[in-house]
């Protein structure tokens, strides 16, 4: 046996040919588009997959109404109106929660083991994801503006305001996939995951203008409170619902989605490359 | 240039390793493995539980690193091209690596297009395959409710969805019945009669020794023996005598006396209360050993002549023989 290491053209290997490469990009959205339509076949078959964008936020809607609401005094409009905007954005946050929690179990099974040996774009597997969770958090937000309306919201922004609201929360939703899609890839279960996303997202909700404005608390938290990520995503979309923008949230929000995009995107992809190449 | 025009008219080589090594940690899973599989061959890999076999076919497949050595496939460097490489192969991992919650059509639809293929020919290919695999009836459930060796037949189709003409098939009949195990060995000699090229590991000898056009064997991450079924079972000798006393305490004494008429250690396998020897088979040979156990005072249960198998091979190669001998002494 002697060794030719000539490469093998594509059209020289039978029924290759037509898998001779296209434009890249145009592979990654084809790709991209086939993970999402596997994730979401496997939402439509495990609904419960659902449960984090759906019954969750229900439920914190129909507590912070109705049990703590009438405690918590609002000036200028009513709580249901407040409120919306935090359950917004939480529900946005948990929905990209899940990209971690769901790649981490993908990662714990075969199959990220077969995508790797085909031909297809490696990062659509985590883009899919990203995709995927969008679509859950954008689907779990009509739900949540329906709910709302059902207690007693009562919206005032304007239809160019509600475009901005959605388009500030998907950025913020996107930007927090790829700190899900980063977690997801360093620790080894999904129960990890879980657990190191509530902890991290847990205060962040809980110490922020989601539920009680931020001018009740001790200046300490209140400081923490009024810069952190999510107060500002959640005031800008409460300026834009409520017809009373505040550009100053708006702005702040749109540089930490943007800041978060630019570290955890190539964060993810090279803790991705080196969980899998183990 | 003689030698390369014939390097490409005949012998390409489609699958080649030099010097391969890997270590986990302290475990050195590969030390140094070589390998060819020409064109339109099979190449098994034979090798006791971590020998090395999954990490070898992980390395050629793209999906793991080698520490040092280089390895090609279909000309292409697995470190450096590995897209190109990866259009060319199909795999089937030692695990089942189908998606539970899609179909079996599914799965295999979405393969396809993965491996971008248009989407018409992947429905296609997809529906012959699930035929092949007589899986029709499960095609439209999800893989979930599938038994293990759906399972494993639906992975084996996944692997074949683009046609690909480089196959990488670990334990590829491990958990199938006897009929689908066959029906997998005429799949895959149909593939290498159209030209595929295939590496393929096995426990099975026996699937060794009816598909492959070479074997390696493979223990602690090195090459132990090479060479077709029949030069393996020519590494130990032609035929070999086997004897089973009644009692186990008299291995021992059998063991001394096939020293003596055979070629080579005696192999002693102590649960099985049998020693077997290597032997050229002479006139009066047979009698003249009869004699001999029968001065010794052995109580003899079986007594027989036989042509090596490759389980006869493996054993003495890997060294299990050798053990089960210091067990009994
Ligand atoms: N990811 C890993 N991390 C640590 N050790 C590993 C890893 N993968 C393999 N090993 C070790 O490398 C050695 C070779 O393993 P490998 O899976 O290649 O064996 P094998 O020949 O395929 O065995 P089997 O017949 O059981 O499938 C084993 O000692 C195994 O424990
Ligand atoms: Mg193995």
């Amino acid at each position: 046996m002697t060794g030719a290491a000539r490469p093998l053209s594509a059209s020289e290997v039978a029924g290759t040919a037509d898998l001779a490469a296209g434009a890249p990009l145009k592979w990654w959205l084809r790709d991209s588009v086939e993970m999402v339509k596997r994730n979401l076949r496997h939402v439509r078959r495990t609904p419960e997959l659902l449960l984090d964008v759906t019954i969750q936020p229900v439920m914190f809607v129909l507590l912070f109404r109705y049990v703590f609401g009438g405690a918590i005094p609002i000036q200028g409009t009513t709580y249901v109106n407040y409120l919306m905007a935090g359950i917004f954005v939480q529900t946005i946050v948990f929905a990209a929660m899940g990209t971690g929690i769901l790649l981490a179990t993908d990662l714990a099974k075969g199959m990220i083991d077969r995508f790797r040996s085909l031909p297809m774009s490696q990062s659509a597997v985590i883009t899919g994801r990203t995709f995927t969770d969008l679509l859950r958090g954008m689907l779990a937000i009509a739900l949540m503006a329906l709910v709302g309306l059902l207690v007693g919201f009562q919206p005032a922004g304007s239809p160019i305001g509600w475009v901005a609201a959605t388009a500030l929360l998907l950025l913020f939703g996107f930007a927090v996939s790829w700190v899900g899609v980063a977690a997801g890839a360093l620790v080894r279960t999904p129960e990890a995951v879980q657990g190191l996303m509530f902890v991290a997202v847990f205060p962040l909700t809980f110490a922020s203008s989601a539920f009680v404005p931020t001018s009740t608390m001790p200046s300490w938290l209140r400081f923490f409170a009024e810069h952190q990520p999510m107060t500002l995503v959640i005031n800008g979309v409460r300026g834009f619902i409520l017809g009373r923008p505040d550009s100053g949230a708006v702005i702040g929000s749109a540089a930490w989605s943007i800041g978060l995009v630019a570290v955890f995107f190539p964060l993810a992809l090279v803790l991705y490359r080196r969980r899998t190449s183990r | 240039m003689p030698a390369r025009y014939h390097a490409e008219m005949t012998d390409q080589v489609m699958v080649s390793a030099r010097g391969l090594q890997k270590r986990f940690g302290e475990t050195h899973a590969l030390r140094g493995i070589d390998l060819e599989v020409p064109r339109g061959s099979i190449l098994a890999m034979l090798g006791p539980n971590g020998a090395g076999k999954t990490t070898a076919v992980r390395i050629l497949t793209t999906l793991l690193r080698a520490d040092a050595g280089k390895a090609t496939v279909a000309g292409y460097d697995v470190r450096t091209q590995p897209a190109e490489v990866r259009r060319r192969i199909g795999l089937t991992g030692q695990n089942a690596a189908v998606d539970e919650l899609l179909t079996g059509r599914e799965n295999l639809e979405m393969i396809g297009r993965l491996y971008h293929l248009p989407a018409r020919l992947a429905r296609q290919r997809a529906a012959r395959l699930l035929e092949r695999f007589d899986l029709v009836e499960a095609a439209d459930r999800i893989a979930k409710t599938y038994s293990g060796g759906m399972r494993r037949r639906l992975d084996l189709g996944a692997s074949l969805v683009a046609e690909p003409p480089i196959l990488f098939l670990d334990e590829p009949t491990t958990g199938l019945d006897p009929r689908s195990r066959l029906g997998m060995w005429d799949l895959i000699a149909e593939l290498v009669a159209g030209g595929t090229t295939l590496l393929l590991t096995t426990q099975y000898l026996e699937e060794a020794d009816r598909l492959a056009h070479e074997i390696i064997v493979i223990d602690h991450g090195l090459v132990i023996a090479r060479g077709t079924a029949n030069e393996l079972k020519g590494l130990i000798g032609g035929e070999r005598l086997e004897v089973t006393v009644a009692d186990g305490d008299d291995l021992a004494v059998a063991e001394q006396v096939l020293a003596r008429i055979g070629n080579g250690r005696p192999t002693v396998e102590s649960r099985l209360r049998r020693v077997s020897v290597a032997v050229d088979v002479r006139p009066g040979m047979l009698a003249s050993t009869v004699r001999a156990l029968d001065d010794a005072g052995l109580n003899v249960d079986d007594f027989s002549l036989h042509r090596p198998t490759l389980d006869d091979v493996f054993l003495s190669l890997t060294g299990r023989g050798q053990a089960d001998e210091e067990e009994a002494a």
